[in-house]
């Protein structure tokens, strides 16, 4: 685990830059994340995911899948490919501040 | 006096910049348990950004032949690996043969897949469609089978013969299953 420095704040990450401490993101921490992937601007859609996501992370203890953002956060496959495009279930993972998913679907 | 060491910013590597990479999949089996590791696998590739192609041939137009999809089967006759679940003791092969055994199997079968969040057939491959997954269908099987483009899912992008598929899959990894 390495302690880095985002948006003026102390964090702690794995290898791959992913944070660890799940009470460490805020939306001010999340919008730099978005940034360093190439999402200039996270939007209320974007918001929208990223809130589903921590909820359902806090409650469950797993980061959700794009199948489980569709079918119980309601929110379709299709528009996730547009807010974090190529790579939707890794990247939305990173910029909500959680771990990458393990489900295969 | 102790100092905190700060390290620079890591970010992943989501391999935005990397050279396009492609995977083209071949379902050649209408058996259930053959139709899923295809489809599994390539929502895996489309996930990851590789573009991803599906060519139906053989009894894989079952999987998106309208009139067969719904009812993709799974017996347990032929399958020596076949035991319950959570228990190593083989299931004699004879059983399999007897009336029922196929539909219990497959009822069996789509609990268990379903329990992990897996849609069924044709919900998956309307799924991966909608996720950008290129779906062909087999001109000389379409023939063969007497089937005409209506009996086939809309998903479907159209009926290719093999030289097609192999001029759009240059490049690919090709996984025939």
């Amino acid at each position: 685990m390495t302690v880095t420095a985002i948006a003026g704040k102390e964090i702690h990450v794995d290898d791959e830059g992913f944070l660890t401490e799940y009470d460490e993101w805020d939306e001010e921490l999340g919008a730099e994340l978005a940034k360093n992937i190439g999402i200039d601007e996270l939007t209320d859609d974007h918001l929208n995911v990223i809130t589903f996501l921590r909820d359902d992370y806090a409650d469950q203890g797993e980061t959700a899948t794009l199948r489980r953002v569709q079918t119980v956060g309601g929110i379709p496959t299709k528009e996730l490919f547009v807010l974090f495009p190529k790579k939707p279930a890794k990247k939305m993972a990173y910029v909500s501040g959680l771990p990458k998913p393990v489900g295969c679907i | 006096m102790t100092t905190t060491e700060t390290a620079p910013v890591i970010v992943p590597d989501f391999g935005d910049e990397a050279e396009d990479r492609k995977i083209a999949f071949i379902c050649s089996k209408g058996n259930l348990d053959m139709a899923y590791p295809a489809l599994i696998m390539a929502n895996g590739a489309v996930t990851e950004g590789v573009e991803t192609h599906i060519f139906f041939t053989f009894w894989g137009m079952d999987m998106i032949n309208k009139g067969t999809q719904d009812n993709l089967q799974f017996t347990m006759l032929g399958n020596t690996a076949m035991h319950m679940p959570n228990s190593e003791k083989h299931i004699p092969q004879g059983l399999g043969g007897l009336p029922g055994m196929t539909g219990y199997a497959t009822k069996m079968l789509k609990e268990q897949i379903g329990g992990l969040g897996v849609p069924e057939v044709p919900e998956f491959l309307h799924e991966l469609h909608e996720m950008g997954v290129q779906l062909w269908a087999c001109k000389m099987s379409v023939d063969m089978m007497d089937l005409e483009e209506d009996d086939l899912m809309d998903e479907v992008e159209a009926i290719i013969n093999v030289n097609d598929f192999i001029e759009l899959s240059d490049g690919a990894q090709i996984i025939f299953v």
